[in-house]
This record gives structure tokens, sequence and C-alpha cells, in this order.
């Protein structure tokens, strides 16, 4: 009986030790990012006291200004639009009686199970091919094509768990098709459009090997002034730059999740 | 019925409709009267759903017409039609407290905010629901969900009001008390309603009149009455009420009453309002509560039988035995255990002549 | 209940609706694939020119035997990420999921952040932890349990590492929804029925929740045959597809041979996917 309940109890504090143990090794590697951005050693090597240093660094370097900018416009603008056009692909393809809809689906999804590399030297060698400018045009471009289906996925599981009843109701009681989208469709994905948004913007603030084919020498973008500084071994000014794009996704992140809770608790209190 | 209640508000002609794997509906004609419930009865995917879903515009019919009031409605938007409905899931609006969804209708067609106000307060205080206006959807029971659908259905004061299984997803007394309180609005309202169920008590219970229907046609069309009384087919007789069925030869008929016979033995019915023949072969539906077994034979009738258990079921008993030639029949009539006849035991069955219907021979299309 | 047909107008909204994301997906995904798959199937000059002649010189040309075993390597590290990612995972995702209600929101969202974390700066991380003078190593010597530093980058172990630390995540939460979504009464039953805790575990929550497990093994597998610059961050000299395609565009300049060796890696990842969905596999959303 004893021993029972011995292996019962072992059985209790296993999990949560397990759980804490992966997440300490999966949480380990960003502290240490976070302490030795305010190392004052010029390699990452030896830890050497604390400093700011590296920030003000940061902030006083033009180019690491520009590749800020860069990818924050690349970002907004590419989750943008990949929000209104995945949102508008999955309100026309949820309810799925188009003809060719299951084709054009799989196709605008692809991207999501295509090596990067594959995608950034197609997009290479066609933009080359037909003369289009590399640059920010091509990144906003590419940008949008592999933000679509994290959109359109979100909004369109959305919108497949949603009563059929409901948009219907609407119309009965009067509203035309417009204006049910209006009334009722999108408030009701709105949150699904929003989440789907922010991993857009967290995909393309993460994305080196897309942006590394089809970039121009003029346009960086902040993972790819990382990826450049790491192979070259990496400095404190890049540990920096990293804390702070951490701080930006926890922010998004969050936010994100946080908005998904108060939606779902609000619409689905009761069940 | 005087003359303005015999108006007819609704006429289905000859709808027919078919989504790819088969009819769903197959030549349907119906005329509901001003005033009228009406309700659609039958097993799930009989086609009545589609009924209403052509009558709300969320379905186009592939042939036939939808005339209200005189106009021809078939080709109009659900949106365009004085019509709305109670969705079997409700489906209130989840991010519209209950005011707001009790509006919609009025809002959107730009019903001035004041007179919508009043409207909403009226609907909520008919539906009993005046102190839960400020309340989300998912803060609300199953019962009060289903009375805020209704009142959002009335607010805009349809000609009809399509209500399907309205009361499916509700418990067995909250569906009782529902059943007449949805019965008293018809009748204080005046409205129209089509009433959709799979339940034939709820039907027999409420309704002016009852479509029963299976495979996508109307098997009968009457009162609740003639429904229960004279069911038209083998089908309604066995979906509505508990029964057992006599196949067998006319050996006699005179008008008023005639003779059956079969391998049970003979039996007498009423054959007022069936045309049979001598020597015809029809079927005959007896009710459970409406059978008899007595221990001696009954003039007019041979149909000994064994009895296989007798049951009591509240107020009555139920005896359950075999006949002669294999059919299992359930008699009512005898009130306690102690008078009931034990298994194994030899009884006479019997029943009322009046009482017992010739299938087929009555109500068609009337 | 679904239904087709329905309200008119709305097939003609929708299809204006799709319109954009089928112009987007025929133009930025169908095209480039195409113009790949045109590439590699001809002799070009560096000018990209498809006037040349068809040839199946380019993936001939793949049969040598040190880009064979560049493409083993590939595959090889793919299954071994897969499987530890899979022994990790899965007992994380079940444990997630038999936590309270509280715990389950935190701990989803505490896997989820490094999920949308740059894979560049965490890499970075682990660099800073195993570098020889790191603090692994001097925790390691603080110990006793070494007298002098291990070299950990440039293993094959540290490019392990960080292939399995950077897709953990994808294996986590489909096997988390899948025991979340299990009826534990089910357990409960076959416990009932006089089965031991592990008999039931393998008998019941395994069969049930391997949707979970496939889903999670496909999402981790796909990515990790095309990924190389972990492998190039952690150092050392595993050369992978990815290194390899990389140097066939950049230094070699041979886009020929390069676009076979992507339409084989695309060969190889839609490969997998199809065996999943044909067998019944669920949609790969998002968890």
């Amino acid at each position: 009986m004893a021993k029972r309940r011995k292996k019962r109890d072992l059985g209790r504090i296993a999990s949560p030790v397990y759980l804490t143990l992966v997440l300490i090794v999966l949480y380990l590697p960003i502290l240490m990012v976070v302490i030795y951005s305010f190392n004052s050693g010029r390699s990452i090597s030896a830890w050497q006291g604390f400093t700011t240093n590296w920030y003000t660094r940061l902030f006083n370097n033009a180019l690491m200004g520009d590749a800020l900018r860069n990818s924050l416009v690349l970002a907004f603008l590419s989750a943008g639009f990949a929000g209104v056009i995945g949102t508008l692909g999955a309100i026309g393809l949820a309810h799925g009686h188009l003809r060719g809809g299951g084709f054009i689906e799989s196709l605008a999804t692809l991207p999501m199970m295509i090596p990067e590399l594959v995608l950034g030297m197609a997009y290479l060698a066609v933009f080359t091919a037909v003369g289009f400018k590399l640059g920010m045009g091509a990144l906003v471009l590419t940008h949008t094509t592999f933000c679509v289906p994290y959109v359109f996925i979100n909004v369109k599981s959305r919108l497949i768990g949603m009563d059929p009843a409901i948009e219907e109701a609407a119309r009965d009681l009067g509203a035309s098709p417009m204006r049910v989208l209006r009334d009722i469709t999108i408030p009701l994905i709105l949150p699904a459009v929003v989440s789907g948004m922010m991993l857009a913007v967290a995909m393309s603030l993460d994305d080196v090997v897309i942006s590394f084919f089809v970039t121009s020498a003029e346009t960086t973008t902040l993972p790819l002034k990382i990826y450049t500084g790491l192979r070259s071994g990496g400095t404190p000014e890049i540990n920096a730059l990293s804390t702070l794009m951490l701080a930006a996704i926890f922010v998004i992140v969050g936010l994100s999740q946080l908005l998904r809770a108060r939606s779902d608790r609000k619409l689905y209190a009761s069940r | 019925m005087d003359e303005a209640m015999a108006e007819v508000l609704l006429s289905l002609r000859h709808i027919s409709k078919n989504f790819g794997e088969g009819d769903v509906l197959q030549d349907v004609s119906l005329d509901v009267e001003r005033g009228e419930f009406v309700t659609l009865l039958g097993a799930s995917g009989c086609g009545k759903t589609t009924t209403l879903r052509i009558i709300s515009g969320l379905e186009t019919p592939d042939a036939g017409e939808v005339i209200l009031n005189g106009q021809d409605m078939t080709d109009l938007p659900p949106e365009s039609r004085p019509v709305n409905t109670v969705f079997q899931s409700y489906a209130l609006f989840p991010h519209m407290n209950v005011e707001k969804n009790v509006a919609y209708g009025l809002r959107v067609r730009g019903m001035d905010k004041r007179a919508q106000a009043a409207r909403v307060r009226e609907m909520l205080e008919l539906v009993q629901m005046s102190e839960y206006a400020g309340r989300m959807p998912a803060q609300l029971s199953g019962g009060q969900r289903q009375r805020i659908a209704i009142a959002r259905a009335l607010a805009p004061q349809p000609q009809l009001l399509l209500l399907d299984e309205p009361l499916g997803a509700l418990d067995l007394q909250l569906r009782r008390q529902m059943q007449i309180e949805l019965k008293r609005l018809q009748k204080k309202l005046g409205i129209t309603f089509i009433y959709i169920t799979h339940d034939q008590e709820e039907a027999i219970n409420m309704s002016d009149r009852i479509a029963v229907m299976r495979g996508g046609r109307f098997e009968q069309l009457g009162t609740p009455e003639e429904i229960y009384d004279h069911p038209a087919t083998r089908y309604v007789a066995q979906f509505i009420g508990r029964s057992t069925i006599f196949t067998g030869t006319v050996r006699s008929a005179n008008g008023y009453s005639a003779v059956i016979e079969n391998e049970n033995g003979r039996f007498t019915v009423d054959s007022a309002h069936a045309e049979i023949r001598e020597g015809e072969i029809c079927d005959v539906c007896v009710r459970t509560e409406r059978m008899r077994a007595s221990r001696t034979p009954v003039e007019g009738f041979d149909l000994p039988a064994t009895v296989r258990e007798a049951r009591y079921a509240g107020g009555h008993v139920l005896t359950y035995v075999t006949t002669r030639g294999g059919v299992e029949a359930v008699a009512e009539g005898v009130e306690r255990m102690c008078d009931a006849p034990a298994a194994g035991d030899t009884v006479y069955l019997h029943w009322n002549p009046a009482q017992a219907a010739v299938i087929g021979g009555a109500s068609h299309g009337a | 209940m679904a239904r087709k047909g329905g309200m008119r107008g709305d097939a003609r909204r929708n299809a204006m609706f799709v319109a954009p994301m089928a112009l987007l997906a025929v133009l930025l995904v169908a095209l480039p694939l195409i113009y790949v798959l045109g590439t590699s199937l001809v002799q070009t000059g560096e000018d990209f020119s498809l006037g040349a002649t068809f040839t199946l010189d380019n993936y001939k040309r793949l049969l040598r035997a040190d880009y064979l075993q560049v493409f083993l390597n590939s595959l090889q590290l793919a299954l071994l990420t897969t499987l530890v990612s899979l022994l990790i995972g899965y007992p994380f995702g079940y444990c997630m999921a038999r936590a309270g209600r509280r715990w389950k929101a935190l701990l989803m969202m505490l896997v989820i952040i490094p999920f949308w974390t740059s894979a560049l700066v965490r890499i970075y991380g682990w660099k800073i932890l195993l570098q020889a003078n790191g603090p692994i190593n001097a925790v390691l010597r603080g110990l006793g349990l070494i007298d002098k530093n291990i070299k950990f980058l440039g293993s094959y172990g540290s490019v392990l590492l960080a292939m399995v630390y950077c897709m953990i995540s994808m294996m986590i939460l489909p096997c988390h929804s899948a025991v979340d979504k299990m009826d534990f009464t089910l357990v409960e039953a076959a416990r009932d029925l006089g089965s031991r805790p592990w008999r039931a575990f393998l008998d019941v929550t395994l069969p049930l929740t391997m949707p979970g497990i496939l889903a999670g093994c496909v999402l981790v597998f796909v990515p990790s045959v095309g990924i190389f610059y972990l492998s190039d961050i952690m150092g050392g000299g595993l050369v992978l597809v990815g290194n390899l395609i990389r140097d066939q565009l950049l230094k070699v300049r041979d886009w020929n041979t390069g676009s076979a060796m992507s339409m084989v890696l695309i060969l190889i990842t839609a490969g997998v996917y199809l065996v999943y969905r044909k067998s019944g596999g669920d949609d790969l959303g998002v968890f």
C-alpha cells in the first residue's frame, strides 16, 4: 500500500518537474542572449561586467536604424496585405462550393510546406528572368505570399467553426449579403484575422532565407543583419539587437494570445 | 371557419428540389391559411427543413413556386421576404447583446432608434425576458436563448413565422412548458406559424394541421384528429401513436361497417370513411389504447391471442399478446394488475368498430 | 446542417473575394515553382535564358556519390530530429494537456513564444552557452565533472540539438491538442476493465492520439530536410542539401543543377506530405 502511494506521489510531481525542465532548456538560450547583451566585453566569450553601452551604440548606428525601419515597414505592409488577401480568400472558400477552390487553397498554402530555400531561389530566378527589380517591392511581394497562409488558415478555421445559421439568420431578418458581411461575419472573424496578422508580422520579422535572395544591396533587414553578424562570430551589438527583437515579439505574441483568450471567453463563456 | 380566416396566405406549388444526390423534395404543394398553425412532421432527412428553407428563401427550389399573399416570391432573396425564422440552433448573434439581437431586424430596415427601442421592449415583455436586455447570448440558458430567438424573429412583424425544431434542444419539462407558451403566443398575435418537428406528440398538441412528410413528399395532410384517427398510409399509422396493423380480406361490407378476415381470425371495422368492397385486401390500424382483450369472445370478433406478459404502466395495464397468425399486439383497458390475465392465458381481442380505421380510406388530399 | 446551393449571388461574390489570393498563388507560388522545374530540365548559361535544349543531365548529375551522401546526411538529420522531438515533445504535450485549466493557458503561451522568436537569435543563445569557455563548461568544471573544456560546438550533437530546439514546438502543439481532445473516461474504462496504467496508455491513449503524433512528425520532418543555416551557425563541417543548393546557386552558379536539387527536395517533402494526407492525416493548420 505504502509503495503504491509513493508511486502515485511520484506520478504527481513527475509531470510538473518534466514541464519545468523542458521549459528551462527552452528559455535558457534566450536568457543568455539577453544577459550577454549587457556584457561589457567585446567578444561574446566571457562575462566582463555590466554595461548598456551596446544599446547606445546600436541606436547611434544609422545602418541599424535603416535595417530596423525596413524590417518594420516590410512586416507591417506584408501582414496588412496578407490580412486582406487571406481574409477575403477564406470568406470566399470557407463554404467550399467554388469550382477549383481546393486547388487554389492548396497552392496558396503551399509556401508553408516548401523549404524556404527553394522558394527563395525560385523567386530570385523568376524576378531576374522577368526583370523585376529586387529590393523592397520584391520583399513585400514575397513576404505577403508566405504570410497569406497564416491568415487564411486562421480565418478559415474560425469560419468553419461558425454556425452557418448565424449568417442565415441575419439574411432572414432582412440584411443584404454585404450587410451580413459587415454586421455579422467580419466582427465574428476579426479576432482570427488579427491573430493571423500578428503571426504574419512575427514570420516576416523572422525571415532570413527568402529575404536573403530577393533583397538588394541597398535594402537590408534586421534578421539579415543578425545573420551576417552571427556568421562572422557575433558581437554584443547583435545581442542587444536580438534582445530588442525578442522584446518586440514577446509583446506581439502576448497581445495576440490575450486577444484570443478574451474573445473566446466572451463568445463561448457558457460552453 | 368564417370567410376572413379561410384566406390563403402561403401557397407552395409543385416544389421540387434536389442537391445532386437524389430528390429531397418531390412535387410538394401546400396551402396555408392566415393565422393557421401548420406543422411539418417527419423523421430526419424527410425534407421538412428544406421545405422551410425554401419558404424563407435560404434555398431556391429547382421547380415550382412560392406564393405569399398572391405574390410570387420564388426568386426573392431571404432579406426581401416578410417571413422570419426561428432556427434550430437559435443562431443568436454571439457578439451582440439580447437587445441588439432583437433589434437587428428593425435596424437593417432603417427603423428609427426610438421606435426600435419601443418594439424591442415590447418583444422582450412578450417573451418575459425584459430583465435580460443587456446580457450576451453566451450568458443565457437554452430556454432563455430560445425565447430571445423567438422575440428576434417576431420583432419585424413577419406575416409568417417559420420554426425549425425550436424545442429540439430543450429537456422534456421545459419543452412541454414552451409548447404551451408558443401556442399561447401564436393565438395572441394571430401570426401564421409553420412549425417543424419530429415529435408526433408535439405536432398533435400544437397544430391546426399537420403535414406528415416522408422521402420528400407529403404522406398525409390533415388535422391532428384526421391524421390520428384515419391515417392515410401504413407509414403514418406507424409513425404517429402506437398501434397494431392487421391486413386482411374484406368478407362483407355494407357502407357502414365491414367484416375482415385473415389468418388471425375475423373482425369488424367502421367503413364509413373508406371505399372498400368485398374481396379487396386492406390494412386496418387499431390504436393501442383502443385495443381490448377480454376473456370471452365478443360479438363481431374472432381474434384469439395468447398472453405473453401483462405489465403495469401507470393507471392502466398493458397486455402483450400474440395472435394465432403470429402478430404481436398490445391491448389496454384493464386498470389493475389483479384483473390482468396471466401469461399463457388465451384472450379475445376486440375494439369499438368506429374507432378502428381502414388505412388509405380517409382524407386523401382533403 | 451543411447544405449546398443556398443564397443567390454568393458564387460570384466568393469568386471575387478569392481572386486576389488566386492571383498571388498563381504568380508567386505556381509560376516560380514551374520556372524551377523548367530550369532543372534544361542546360543554360548564366543568364537564366530558357532557350536551351531539354536534358535530364541535371538530375543524372545528382547521382554522384558525394551528392547522394549529402542527401542522406539531410534525411538522416531530419529523421533524428523528428525522433528526438517526438521523444521529448510528446510527453511534454501530454503533461501540458493533463495540467489544470489555468496552467494550460500559461504553458501554451510559454511554448508559443519561442516558436515565434527568431531561430537565429535562439541558436545564438546556444552558441553562447556551449562555447569553449561558456556557462555550461564553467558549470561542469565547477562541479568537478571535467578537467578540460569540452568542445561542444561543431559536433553532430550540437547540430542535432539546434535542430530539435528549433522544431520542438511543431511537435508539442499537435501532440498537445490530440491529448487535449481525447476523452479520458476511455482510459478510466480501460483501467476499470483491469488494464494497468501503462497498458491503458499503449492500448487507448497512444492509438487515439496517433493523429497528433503523425501531424507533429510531418510538421517537424518537412522543414528539417530543407534547413541549412542551423548547421552553418553551429559550425562543424556537416554538409546538407540546403548548403549544397545554396552553393550551386551562389558559388558554382550552376542554376540548372541547383534547380534539380530543389525539385528533388520538393519531391521528398511533398511526398511525405502526400503520404500523410492519403493515410488520412488531418489538415496541417495552425494548432
